[in-house]
């Protein structure tokens, strides 16, 4: 194995190209050097990003905010607009592992890694988040529910890698959380875990939702039925209680260790349905 | 493979080292530099004895690369006493008898510092969470957190 900390996005891209497919990204390698020890990965080269500078920091534009890659998850919790504006995406990254893992840790590595129960990705989702990927055949934009496809797996062709998030600016009067079920308090990974982003109209009635699960599929899910069942409500009982059935009804989820089958299912539409209130709140105090 | 000639900066001295592309920083410090204060515990990021600042960052030295050191300032626990004077972190683990096997106390010691330079009153609930990612088989973590509170009190004056 070979290391190199590339400057730019096109000496990466011409790195990842001349290896066809035997060289590994590096981001904050939270992931990655654990399967480097374990040899369930062996590359010929890992490819460090952290030293292009379009990969690093946090920028607001008109548009919204504009996240590298490979910006700690630390980073990114100190940034008080970004957890003003989007407080799911923040306590969810504030949830990965230990304050150790998230001084590295980065939103890029925890979606690219591909796991069912990566906490960032469901809170990206339900924002809207959109990546910007680049490879060998130029630039796209990609909905973050499009990348991952299976555990371990992503839709990125070979020599593509992701340079940045996008975050929209939020709509007036929304709100959005990140609920996350674990046995203990920390250090653990998702038995379930629930994004929600709504907002209202000057009425209070849900005018736009966006609803997602982590852990209970072998991918994050986008759930358009579970947010169906908000727009147009007043987000009363009614309509969290239908949001709760939707939830556990879009669960494929397995039995492990954390969780069974049964047990995922129910608490999927428990905590889809307190972001779901979390979120609530939030919009109304915006 | 050739090996990466790397030059940072360690507890605010200049160093230079030759290391693989696959050895970790712990690797680094403990077996090229031999400073064996950082220990090894799970070698994968959970149990957090090999906590060092990475550019201020509290990270597991166990995943990180020792090539990404290059360029960077890195502080160990061998960093903490100034000379024959220990931090007050350090005195307060003695006092409280926070350790007994010792081998997770560099990287509580590490940890808690990195923590009371953000916040020089924490509660008990937020040294608690801060630490989270030190695991501790002897002691029942009790000890520990009383004694970065306390030394928390003293480093304020109070």
């Amino acid at each position: 194995m070979d290391y190199r900390s590339p400057r730019s996005v096109k000496e990466t891209v011409d790195l990842l190209a001349a290896h066809d497919g035997a060289a590994h990204v590096l981001a904050g390698g939270t992931d990655l050097l654990v399967k480097l020890r374990a040899g369930f990965v062996a590359p010929q080269l890992v490819v460090d990003v952290k030293a292009i500078p379009q990969l690093r920091g946090i920028e607001t534009d008109a548009g919204g905010f504009r996240i590298g890659a490979a910006t700690s998850c630390a980073e990114l919790g100190e940034h008080r607009a970004l957890a003003a504006a989007w407080p799911g995406v923040v306590e969810a990254l504030q949830l990965i592992g230990s304050t150790q893992i998230q001084g590295r840790a980065t939103l890029g590595g925890n979606l690219c890694n591909a796991s069912p129960a990566a906490d960032s990705v469901p809170a990206l989702i339900a924002a809207g988040a959109l990546c910007q990927v680049v490879g060998p055949n130029g630039e796209r934009e990609v909905p973050v529910e499009k990348i991952v496809t299976g555990p371990g797996r992503t839709s990125l062709s070979r020599g593509e890698f992701v340079v940045a998030f996008r975050l929209p600016k939020p709509r007036p009067r929304s709100g959005n959380a990140y609920l996350r079920f674990i046995p203990r308090t920390e250090m653990d990974i998702a038995v379930v875990g629930a994004g929600v982003a709504l907002a209202l109209d000057e009425a209070g009635v849900c005018t736009h939702a966006r609803v997602s699960l982590g852990a209970v599929a072998p991918t994050p899910l986008l759930l358009a039925e579970a947010a169906q069942a908000l727009i147009g409500s007043r987000v009363d009982d009614k309509a969290v209680a239908a949001l709760a059935s939707a939830a556990s009804a879009a669960c494929k989820p397995i039995d492990d260790k954390r969780g069974t089958v049964a047990y995922r299912v129910k608490v999927a539409g428990v905590l889809a349905r307190r972001a779901a209130r979390i979120a609530l709140e939030r919009a109304r105090g915006r | 493979m050739a090996k990466h000639h790397v030059i940072t900066t360690i507890n605010g001295d200049p160093v230079e080292f030759l290391c693989a592309p696959e050895q970790t920083l712990l690797d680094v410090l403990r077996d090229v530099l031999y400073l064996t204060g950082s220990k090894e515990g799970c070698a994968s990021g959970d149990c957090g004895a090999c906590s060092v600042m990475l550019d201020g960052r509290l990270v597991c030295a166990c995943l990180v690369l020792g090539v990404e050191a290059q360029g960077r300032s890195v502080e160990t626990i061998e960093g903490m006493a100034q000379g024959d004077e220990l931090h007050p972190l350090q005195r307060k683990f003695l006092e409280h008898a926070a350790l007994q096997c010792g081998v997770c106390t560099p990287g509580f010691l590490v940890a808690a510092k990195a923590l009371l330079e953000r916040n020089s009153d924490p509660t008990e609930t937020e040294v608690r969470y801060w630490l989270a990612g030190n695991l501790c088989r002897c002691t029942g973590y009790d000890k520990i957190v009383r004694a970065v509170l306390d030394a928390a009190a003293e480093m304020r004056g109070n």
